[in-house]
């Protein structure tokens, strides 16, 4: 096979390469090296797919491993390399090449056609039906395509009408049915519940063994090592392992693999009784931006030191919660916050009574791109001492302030006068923190404050989070990440289409639990129920036992849940037996929590 | 030989603080290097029209005190337009807002509202400012307001409203207030005149013939007062703070309904002052064609000016000389076709300013 890399100096570092079938690779890049200005994209990277396997393209936000497959579809041409398909030598000049040759890709952002059904989004592009189009034939022949690799849809379906994993299962069929052979999935579980990602990871197994190549982008290991067979690694645009066979790894070895330094999660969440009410939402309710009942008679409240971790798949009503109490939506029913009623007031109002807000928006909300970090600093005390004089705004005081913040929060930018937008992601969060949290607030209301940022910035900004819950700060923190809900959270609500359907203090923290809730089952049907999703594949259990004690099985007692849950217990891997780590428990932590969960074996 | 290299045009938006102020002044040579092309095509001589332009603009005092009187108003509408433009708000009713200041100001005149033989000068003078401004924030209310409060498209509103006002003025200067059936107003009495420097002629000759009135001084104190509010105030950076990326501003506790109405009001008033000076210091009466677009040439001049106020003024007196030359050669439209083709020209420089063009060598020949 084609690793000829006899020059490269990490070559020592490069992991061993799995067996290579005898057949001619679906897929063959070689050297491939793209730059952009100022960044090595990919450095001579090689990636080889075979018919009939799931390969994982692993690596970091950022390690190069769209930019990699984009090259494979067209999008962005290599400045060296070469690329063979069924041993084919080809050269891409747009996206319409590489359908031409098979490949096709699901890209994480749909591009459906909302009002349209599932067969007209699918037949959209196509010279096919020339001029009168027989919806009904097309149906058929779609709803036969779906059947041929299990997939479930309705053809007639409005997009609209669809789930998010339903509507990823209509890319999927957009592509096939164009005849492609070669699939790229661009970090498919990322927009979808854990049992929705179980069944994808079904069909994309099941078109594997029907002879299609998959190529399947993502970052979480657990998930790796469940769907593929192969995988390579990239780290900063290189490979640090390429085709290697995903039994010769530990996650340990494949997380310092893909982020090159030990991961150490070490939260250190102290125990505390919570204090006052500091917020209390009674009947709330909001309808979206298309005017759709968004929030559904919301009842909650939140103490004195206290994090309330809101659960729930995105688009369950968690953007509007926030937006009400922060005043940027109206709503009916009361928000109580220190004794005031905060619903329907102007955002200002709260800011005054001390309440901090990191958006979710960190570029479209939470900063004016163009304008300087100073003026990003003081964007909610321009109107305060010493930077606010009489009419005047002294923008020496200004920044001053910002440049004491950029120190303390270690923001990374040439200066204060540096625009917001130069910032990279990790970066603009700190300063969003760095505005927000130096004014010590009464209560911060966070929505996915850690989304896309590295490792090392997750930590941070969680460290941050759980110092202001010490300092008496009342905290209400929404996050996709399970994980993280779980490791800062004192008690966690679970809303599911605008109702909080579940609230579970953190002496119950049970994820089996918050996942199905997550789903829309309620707490009640659960105790009569057991959890559906222990269906499993038996690969993983093998090789992945780690922590669970039996005593994990068992309630764990109130003090040390938070820490245990991230913390010593989980991390120290034991030496029994590997059977006690595949407990129905073990896999399905690991899958709700992705790489993450993995991470905390580094320790 | 071969085509060259192929071309990425590539977006950025990094570049230099002064490659934006270079862009504007190459746009400006650029536009009389292409006018000129024109001109020689038609079959005159580009460098004697241009020699001629700058005499007749800059060639005399007369002349240059010529240029300064047609620049006030574009000044003045032009720090309108350039404060409303840095919130990312299209006014471009300048012209509506200008003849409503224009006919509130006439109206203390024409009513009149104070007695013009017993009452100072001074006051009439103050209450015509007043007025003027007055009429030009309620006239720019309208859009500001609808903006706010039901977010519809200022830039079709306030373009409307330009036709509005100019018809509503020409009601009273063809009826109520026409005299003789022309179709202005009498000559306002001379204590509704701006002071001019003509006026001082008995004590200093040199001012003789001068029609250089002080509405220049309010253009220059308007100037410096935008300064200071764009760059000095916690006003100007909510304003910015809006302009940039309003969401934020909103997040920010910012109240954007109000501010946009402000903004207008001001942006407004601005141009009504530019109305109130061009009846009381030019033409010493309402009339049809009190305006030659300054309305719309305001607009240019703030956008050619990069909305920076101090700028606006060397840009309207730029401006000023292109009106003044129009007058004393034919065809006039040379002017227009000058002020066209900058204004084009910018605008492309700021696209251009944001990209990037690459002749990209293919690997292949680098590796060579």
């Amino acid at each position: 096979m084609a690793h000829h890399e006899p020059s490269l100096p990490y070559k020592d570092k490069l992991m061993t390469f799995s067996e290579t079938p005898d057949a001619i690779p679906a897929v063959e890049m070689r050297d491939i090296t793209l730059r952009f200005p100022g960044v090595l994209a990919n450095d001579q990277v090689n990636f080889t797919l075979y018919p009939g396997e799931i390969h994982a393209l692993l690596g970091e936000n950022g390690a190069g491993k769209s930019t990699l497959m984009n090259v494979l579809t067209g999008l962005y041409k290599p400045q060296s390399g070469e690329i063979f398909i069924h041993g084919k030598k080809v050269s891409f000049n747009s996206p319409r090449d590489a359908i031409a040759n098979g490949i096709g890709m699901v890209h994480q952002h749909f591009m459906l056609v909302e009002s349209q059904t599932v067969t007209e989004n699918i037949l959209i592009g196509l010279d096919a039906p020339r001029f009168a189009l027989n919806l009904k034939k097309f149906d058929h022949e779609i709803s036969d395509l779906a059947d041929q690799y299990g997939i479930h849809i309705d053809p007639t379906a409005k997009i609209w009408q669809l789930s998010v994993g339903e509507q990823q299962r209509v890319e999927i069929l957009k592509i096939l049915y164009r005849g492609a052979n070669i699939l790229i999935m661009d970090e498919p579980t990322a927009v979808l519940a854990p049992q929705e990602a179980d069944e994808l990871i079904e069909t994309l197994k099941g078109m594997a063994a029907q002879g299609k190549s998959i190529a399947f982008i993502s970052h979480k290991l657990a998930e790796v090592k469940q769907v593929a067979d192969t995988l390579t690694v990239l780290r900063r645009g290189r490979a640090t392992a390429e085709r290697a066979d995903l039994h010769n790894f530990t996650r340990e070895t494949l997380a310092t693999l893909m982020v090159g330094r030990e991961v150490i999660f070490n939260l250190q969440k102290c125990d505390q009784e919570p204090g006052r009410e500091v917020l209390r939402l009674e009947d709330v309710s909001a309808v979206n931006n298309k005017n759709l009942p968004a929030l559904r008679n919301v009842d909650l409240s939140l103490n004195d030191g206290e994090i309330l971790g809101i659960a729930g798949v995105a688009g369950n009503g968690q953007s509007e919660l926030v937006e009400v109490i922060t005043g940027l939506r109206p709503c009916s029913g009361h928000i109580w916050f220190e004794g005031k009623d905060i619903a329907n007031k102007p955002p200002a109002f709260s800011i005054s009574h001390g309440l901090a807000h990191i958006p979710e928006d960190r570029i479209g909300v939470g900063s004016a791109p163009n304008l300087s970090l100073t003026s990003n600093i003081i964007m909610k005390r321009y109107d305060q001492k010493p930077i606010s004089h009489k009419w005047q705004l002294d923008y020496l005081a200004a920044d001053n302030l910002a440049d004491g913040l950029k120190d303390e929060y270690d923001i990374q930018a040439p200066s204060v006068q540096t625009q917001a937008r130069k910032l990279s992601g990790g970066n603009l969060q700190k300063l969003i923190l760095a505005r927000e949290l130096s004014s010590t607030p009464r209560m911060i209301v966070a929505m996915q404050p850690t989304r896309g940022l590295d490792v090392g910035a997750i930590e941070s900004v969680q460290q941050l989070l759980l110092q202001q819950r010490e300092l008496g700060c009342a905290v209400l923190l929404v996050s996709e990440d399970l994980d993280e809900l779980l490791a800062l959270s004192d008690r966690i609500a679970v809303m599911y289409e605008g109702h909080v359907i579940g609230l579970v203090c953190s002496r119950d923290f049970d994820i089996n639990q918050i996942g199905l809730m997550m789903t829309g089952t309620l707490p009640e049907e659960l105790s009569s129920e057991k959890a559906p999703s222990q269906v499993e594949d038996t690969r993983n259990t093998a090789k992945t036992s780690e922590g669970a004690t039996p005593s994990e099985e068992a309630k764990p007692s109130v003090e040390d849940i938070p820490s245990d849950v991230i913390g010593s217990e989980v991390s120290t891997p034991t030496e029994d037996d590997p059977e006690a780590g595949s407990t129905e428990k073990e896999r399905i932590l690991r899958k709700v929590l992705g790489n993450k969960y993995d991470q905390r074996g580094e320790e | 030989m071969k085509i060259p290299y192929p071309v990425f045009i590539k977006r950025s938006e990094d570049y230099p603080k002064w490659l934006p102020t270079v862009t504007s002044v190459s746009a400006v040579v650029l536009a009389f290097v292409i006018s000129g092309i024109i001109l020689a095509a038609t079959g005159a001589n580009p460098f004697s029209v241009y020699s001629y332009f700058f005499r007749a603009s800059f060639g005399s005092w007369g002349a240059f005190s010529d240029v300064i009187v047609k620049a006030t108003p574009l000044l003045l509408i032009g720090l309108g337009c350039a404060l409303a433009f840095r919130m990312r708000l299209w006014n471009i009713g300048a012209e509506g807002q200008f003849f409503v200041g224009a006919f509130l100001a006439s109206a203390v005149v024409m009513v009149p509202l104070v007695n013009l033989d017993t009452t100072p000068r001074w006051a009439i003078i103050a209450l015509m400012m007043v007025l003027g401004m007055v009429g030009g924030a309620l006239y720019a209310f309208i859009p500001g307001f609808l903006k706010a409060r039901l977010n519809i498209n200022e830039i079709i509103i306030t373009l409307m409203l330009n036709y509005i006002a100019v018809l509503w003025n020409n009601y009273w200067i063809f009826g109520k207030w026409s005299e003789a059936g022309f179709q202005m107003t009498k000559t306002f009495p001379r204590s509704a005149w701006l002071p001019r420097l003509a006026d001082y002629a008995r004590e200093i000759p040199a001012f003789s013939g001068l029609t250089l009135h002080a509405g220049i001084i309010f253009g220059l104190v308007a100037a410096l007062i935008i300064y200071l509010i764009i760059y000095r105030s916690k006003w100007g950076y909510k304003i910015t703070l809006i302009g940039d990326n309003p969401r934020a501003a909103r997040y920010a506790g910012i109240d954007i309904t109000r501010n946009t109405i402000l903004v207008f009001m001001v942006s407004g008033a601005l141009a009504g002052l530019a109305g109130m000076t061009e009846v009381s210091g030019t033409v010493h009466r309402l009339q049809e064609r009190i305006s030659t677009s300054y309305g719309f040439s305001g607009v240019i001049v703030a956008w050619l000016a990069k909305l920076n106020p101090f700028a606006v003024i060397v840009v309207s007196i730029l401006f000023g000389a292109l009106l003044v030359a129009s007058r004393e050669i034919q065809p006039s439209g040379i002017s227009f076709l000058i002020q066209g083709i900058t204004l084009f020209l910018v605008i492309s420089s700021d696209v251009l300013l944001k990209y990037e063009i690459k002749w990209v060598r293919p690997a292949q020949e680098i590796a060579q």
